[in-house]
């Protein structure tokens, strides 16, 4: 049981994807422009994260060595695949949201990273419980980056102005600002944790 | 069970397995749900009719689409009777989130004028780049380029089924009456730099 929850835990923090692991920065520095858009991507993430863990783990013995990767690859596309139909059909307004970063998960090296690391060599209990754990910690990463450059951008979080918009420093929603508000994240996750 | 060997024989069987799964997986869900995205589609349609002519039972509602910075997006704008922009909806797009979506709210941001679209006359629309005076948005001008794009052509539509009609006075009883909505589908190109 302490084994599950390590395995769930590992991704929080430990191991967070984003800040420790660095995995996946594709859509992490490109969809954070807002809280909003930092959390979207991280939830539509974890639920490809967690799918694909408990399919890849299922097939792991039937998938010889040297043909894993297009293996994963294949399993992965179709799962964001049919995420991307099924929510277009059945939760319109949720797709709204989401819809433009869900062809965006396909270049997460995240979703294929647990798959090579994880769920090849686990049970599909743990599996599901890595990429819930990662799926979080992403999630989580990304909300506050997202939170922080919408902040320091435009003077609101969440969509709520804390301060006129006029004040706030436009480069944090540009490119750069992603590189910049991420580099500090890193900085002081990493002293909090060597500590 | 045993981990299967990677042998010449396993390794096609394994792959080609796995693919013809995900493949009849896919196109049993993508037919189960074109139906109800086509359904979707259609409501938004019809919904965003409705916004663009913002009340004006004069005016038209017109789509059109054009080719933006991550693929086809498609428009539906509104014109009143002279051929001022009513309104604009976003019906389909993939721009990049947090810098081309915004073109969603962008052109109809009352508080600002230089970037706001509703109320002027399209046909020459221009960012203030090109020498027009629209302000793009910020970090997506190719995208904001399309955009512009996008009501310049539907604007030229709408001239079109005016000359088409004769008076803009017989479309008016006609539009009021039956509710006359031209939805035309172009396709064009916009180079991307």
């Amino acid at each position: 049981m302490s084994n599950a929850l390590k395995t769930f835990t590992n991704g929080l923090l430990k191991e967070n994807p984003t800040f420790v692991l660095v995995l996946g920065m594709c859509p992490t520095l490109a969809t954070t422009t807002s809280a909003i858009n930092g959390m979207s991507m991280g939830l539509a993430t974890l639920f490809v994260l967690v799918c694909s863990n408990v399919v890849i783990s299922m097939l792991k013995n039937l998938i010889p060595d040297k043909v894993r990767i297009p293996a994963f690859i294949v399993v992965i596309a179709t799962f964001v695949t049919l995420v991307q139909l099924l929510m277009q059909a059945y939760l319109p307004a949720i797709y709204d949201v989401l819809g433009l970063f869900i062809p965006l998960i396909v270049v997460n090296c995240i979703v294929l990273g647990r798959a090579e690391a994880f769920a090849a060599k686990n049970s599909v209990g743990l599996s599901a419980l890595d990429g819930l754990g990662m799926g979080l910690g992403f999630t989580l990463a990304l909300t506050i980056l997202g939170a922080i450059r919408e902040l320091l951008g435009t003077g609101a979080c969440f969509g709520w102005h804390i301060f006129p918009d006029n004040y706030g420093a436009l480069v944090f929603v540009l490119a750069p600002g992603a590189f910049i508000a991420l580099a500090y994240l890193m900085v002081i996750i990493n002293k909090l944790q060597k500590k | 069970m045993e981990k299967l060997q990677s042998s010449f024989k396993n390794m096609v069987l394994s792959l080609v397995i796995i693919s013809m799964v995900a493949a009849g997986l896919l196109a049993g869900v993508y037919i189960l749900t074109l139906e109800n995205i086509n359904a979707q589609k259609k409501a938004k349609q019809e919904a965003a009719k409705l916004a663009v002519l913002a009340g004006h039972e004069d005016g038209t509602a017109i789509e059109t689409a054009v080719d933006g910075f991550g693929g086809t997006f498609r428009v539906m704008v509104g014109f009143d009777a002279e051929g001022n922009i009513l309104g604009y909806e976003i019906l389909e797009h993939q721009e990049t989130p947090g810098l081309g979506s915004h073109m969603v709210h962008w052109f109809k941001n009352a508080d600002k004028p230089g970037q706001n679209i509703i109320g002027r006359k399209a046909g020459e629309l221009q960012v203030s780049k090109d020498g027009g005076d629209v302000d793009a948005i910020t970090a997506a001008t190719i995208t904001s380029r399309a955009f512009l794009k996008a009501i310049n052509q539907a604007y030229a539509e709408f001239k079109g089924t005016e000359a088409n009609t004769g008076a803009s006075q017989l479309q008016q009883t006609e539009a009021v009456e039956e509710e006359v909505i031209i939805i035309e589908e172009k396709e064009t190109e916009v180079s991307h730099e």
